[in-house]
């Protein structure tokens, strides 16, 4: 693998921030802590900041959980993932991808497709309704995630899923954060 | 028990129960990945405070950032405090948000029209 090449990718496309690895809590408390530096060093607007802060740990933490539970699931799976942050213009780009089980797909793209057919206000009933009907993961996932970034972003959920094998896909999450 | 103190972390945030006056002040950040372990000794100290409760509680929620996981477990101590003015305590939750900060306030909005307990919304300027 030529580095500069890998380099030179991240340099066009605006990263301030890239990792691969396994994502652990000691690795988010410094990413956070890391991109807040970085943002008030560039003296971001503080609504902005604010934004990209609570969206980055809600897209970091949701990826946690995720990789928390597959390998329960499944002790064999990859749990390496990949993000990175970046910035174009005014705009932040916050890009994940981890691996997903296959028989996970369909029931997570259901989710993610409801979501992304509601409204602003439709968004807003539905995270209250989740927040006070939803069942929460032993450690406090529970499924407000997804709602909680298309409510913050304003924007529909950017996804993809590209199968590996028949027992693995790559799931990517693309989001952009503007301060509207 | 006559006051309940957890320090803050740079995930988690400052809270303080004075079981005595009958206030709860929660500060801070609150975004671990694992809430639910981390508002559990607070949701028994209600649970403590609800057998014994004094004629007024106050309650402080002054938060700058937090995380969904901790809104669920936020709702838990809400629906404590709930139980709590049920039980013949006068609760009101005081949320403060900064000025600028709407979806703080919104967060605050959701709360109030889920729980059926008094909420202030206080604005702060920083």
């Amino acid at each position: 693998m030529d580095i500069f090449d890998v380099y030179k990718q991240m340099e066009r496309n605006d990263i301030l921030l890239a990792f691969k690895g396994e994502v652990t809590s000691d690795l988010l408390s410094s990413v956070f802590q890391i991109m807040e530096t970085k943002m008030d060093n560039l003296n971001e607007d503080p609504k902005l900041k604010r934004k990209v802060y609570h969206i980055l740990v809600e897209i970091l933490q949701n990826l946690y959980h995720h990789l928390d539970e597959i390998s329960e699931q499944d002790g064999d799976i990859n749990k390496s993932a990949i993000f990175t942050v970046g910035k174009k213009d005014s705009d932040y780009f916050i890009v994940t991808g981890n691996f997903i089980i296959n028989e996970n797909i369909s029931a997570f793209k259901s989710r993610l497709d409801e979501v992304n057919s509601l409204s602003k206000e439709e968004l807003k009933e539905f995270y209250k309704k989740t927040l006070n009907n939803g069942q929460m993961s032993k450690k406090g996932g529970g499924g407000l995630g997804m709602i909680d970034i298309a409510r913050k972003t304003g924007q529909k959920l950017d996804y993809n899923f590209l199968e590996i094998d028949n027992k693995v896909s790559f799931f990517t999450l693309n989001i952009k954060i503007s301060n509207q | 028990m006559e006051k309940y103190t957890i320090e803050g972390s740079p995930k988690t945030p400052n809270i303080n129960f004075d079981l005595i006056g009958g206030i709860l002040e929660i500060k801070g950040r609150s975004i671990p990945e694992n809430s639910i372990e981390f508002y559990k000794p607070l949701i028994e100290a209600l649970e403590n405070y609800s057998s014994a409760v004094k004629p007024i509680t106050t309650v402080n929620i002054q938060l700058e950032y937090f995380n969904t996981s901790s809104s669920k477990c936020i709702l838990d101590v809400f629906k404590k405090l709930e139980g709590i003015n049920k039980a013949g305590s006068a609760v009101t939750i005081h949320w403060h948000y900064e000025e600028d900060d709407e979806d703080m306030l919104e967060a605050g909005e959701d709360y109030q029209a889920i729980i059926n307990v008094p909420f202030k919304m206080v604005m702060v300027n920083e």
